[in-house]
């Protein structure tokens, strides 16, 4: 084993040596723009950045002429909303998101309401982390023009009932942005049988380069059309104009074509290692809760809280495990995981949450190290835990008058 | 964020971890914070003849929480009551380092001193 291990695997993923061997002829021997179209420089670019882009096509069940690069998932959530809230702002002013989004999707919502007028429904999750689609089939006005509701959720992986939610669309003619930033290449994601139009994703979550990311945006039934958040030399069919980054399209490309091969029996082997984790931890210690849902989550995806223990503690205690928390200690904000609090856990538990990560990379030697030490971690800081100490004596915690700081 | 040394090693050390009775002659109790907020901090002492002779501590916390609370049992052991009241929270702040966003873990153990010794006073008919 090779330490640190690396759980966090929901934050970012290392690249895969078969996507930077893809790469590195395009940074120096064939360094073209793809948009210099008068010599074999650009065409050599320009043939690559397509092969790319009808790999990444492929992996969604999508048109290669309907992907538009972008830096990133924030970006292409950004571009999404934005975009479709300026092209279509005549025919209404409302959004429907839910409020376990990613911050990207949130902040831009919030954004639009504070700038532009625009009002957002921000609907509630069960305590698994689902959407109910009849929450947002209620939601719809005449005002209407665009459901954001993400396919997985990044920190309990909860997958959401997104075919359902596409079809509400469809049936009510809104536009359906997902942010599939998690889901993509980790579980089958088909836009056509989802009722997808647009869809944010990108190359570093997926064992590709950090820089590059992609929008999804249908091109038939309905043609969607968005306004650019950027403007210039009219790239991506004058969606997102900038000169593209080459190199990283071709990663992004490599890595959505493993993904596609792999992902049958590599969805299988994470499922398999996250459940033997799950029961390792499970077995050993008592009051450990699952948060999110049981069945509909992420293959890779752990999320526990342990009660009477602090999560950035935990984090500190295995410090040689990249892990992370959904304690307020770890965020700069000073306030626990917001998406576990709409889930209705209490903040305590929130404070005692812990992520777990697993990905291409993880062995089960690691998950195996990871079961032993957090078990040894939480017994020996429950030993240090007032709260512990006193739920052993038979108190309840919840009747005790905290002096709140 | 990069902890100090000093707290990593009473993160990994703890000094003084444990309880005493509540209800033995001497001891006194203070605890502060609450789960939702992250943090809870119990410190206990153990009073002979108006000096501190014994401290313990228990923590829910991050490692800035545990160290504080930690680092305030060594220093309230051999202090006279009074002596203890006057620990500020400035004095841990710079011991260990702590950065501007855990400094409220130094505030905490400052409360959880003052709590422990209020207690200890009420209990032995000596409160202010």
């Amino acid at each position: 084993m090779k330490f640190p291990l690396y759980l966090d695997n929901h934050s970012t993923t290392p690249m895969d040596p078969r996507v930077l061997e893809t790469m590195l002829p395009y940074f120096v021997e064939k360094f073209g723009n793809a948009a210099s179209r008068n010599h074999a420089f650009g065409w050599e670019a320009e043939e690559a950045v397509e092969q790319a882009r009808k790999q990444i096509a492929r992996l969604i069940h999508a048109d290669s002429k309907e992907i538009v690069f972008t830096s990133g998932a924030t970006e292409s959530d950004n571009l999404a909303i934005k975009g479709v809230m300026e092209m279509y702002r005549e025919k209404g002013d409302h959004i429907i998101t839910c409020l376990t989004e990613h911050r990207a999707v949130l902040d831009t919502a919030k954004a639009l309401e504070a700038k532009k007028g625009i009002k957002v429904t921000y609907l509630p999750v069960d305590k698994t982390g689902r959407v109910n689609p009849d929450d947002v089939r209620n939601a719809i006005t005449e005002k209407t023009i665009l459901i954001s509701i993400m396919m997985a959720n990044n920190e309990i992986g909860t997958i959401n009932p997104v075919k359902e939610i596409g079809k509400i669309a469809k049936e009510k003619g809104i536009l359906f942005h997902c942010d599939a930033t998690q889901g993509v290449g980790k579980i089958p994601v088909d836009v056509q049988e989802m009722g997808i139009d647009l869809m944010a994703f990108t190359a570093h979550k997926i064992y590709g380069p950090k820089g590059v990311g992609a929008l999804y945006v249908r091109k038939k039934a309905p043609r969607v059309r968005i306004a650019p958040l950027i403007d210039g030399g009219g790239h991506e069919r004058g969606m997102r104009s900038g000169t593209l980054p080459v190199p990283l399209i071709v990663g992004f490309g490599k890595a959505c074509e493993l993904c596609e091969q792999e992902m049958p029996t590599e969805s299988v082997r994470l499922a398999a290692l996250r459940d033997r984790l799950q029961a390792g931890i499970l077995k050993s210690l008592d009051e450990v809760y699952l948060n999110g849902h049981p069945t509909q989550r992420l293959p890779h995806n752990l999320n526990l809280s342990f009660a009477y223990v602090e999560g950035e503690s935990l984090l500190m205690g295995v410090k040689e495990i990249a892990l992370s928390s959904g304690s307020a200690c770890t965020s700069a904000t000073l306030e626990p995981s917001y998406v576990l609090r709409a889930l209705g856990v209490g903040s305590d538990l929130a404070h005692s949450s812990i992520r777990f990560g697993l990905g291409r990379f993880n062995s089960e030697e690691e998950i195996d190290y990871t079961i032993t030490r957090i078990i040894q971690i939480v017994n020996k800081l429950r030993e240090m835990s007032p709260l512990y100490e006193m739920a052993k004596e038979g108190i309840d915690l919840k009747t005790v008058q905290w002096a709140a700081h | 964020m990069a902890y100090s040394e000093k707290v990593v090693d009473h993160f990994n050390n703890p000094r003084n971890m444990g309880s005493f009775k509540k209800d033995e002659e001497g001891v006194g109790t203070g605890i502060v914070g609450a789960p939702e907020c992250g943090d809870v901090m119990k410190l206990q002492i153990k009073v002979q003849d108006d000096k501190i002779v014994d401290a313990k501590f228990k923590t829910f916390g991050c490692g800035s929480a545990i160290a504080s609370s930690s680092l305030a049992t060594e220093w309230m052991k051999g202090r006279t009551i009074e002596e203890a009241g006057k620990i500020k929270n400035t004095e841990i702040v710079q011991e260990l380092n702590l950065p501007p966003v855990k400094i409220h873990c130094s505030v905490l153990a400052e409360d959880a001193i003052k709590a422990a010794l209020n207690d200890y006073k009420k209990k032995h008919g000596k409160s202010e």
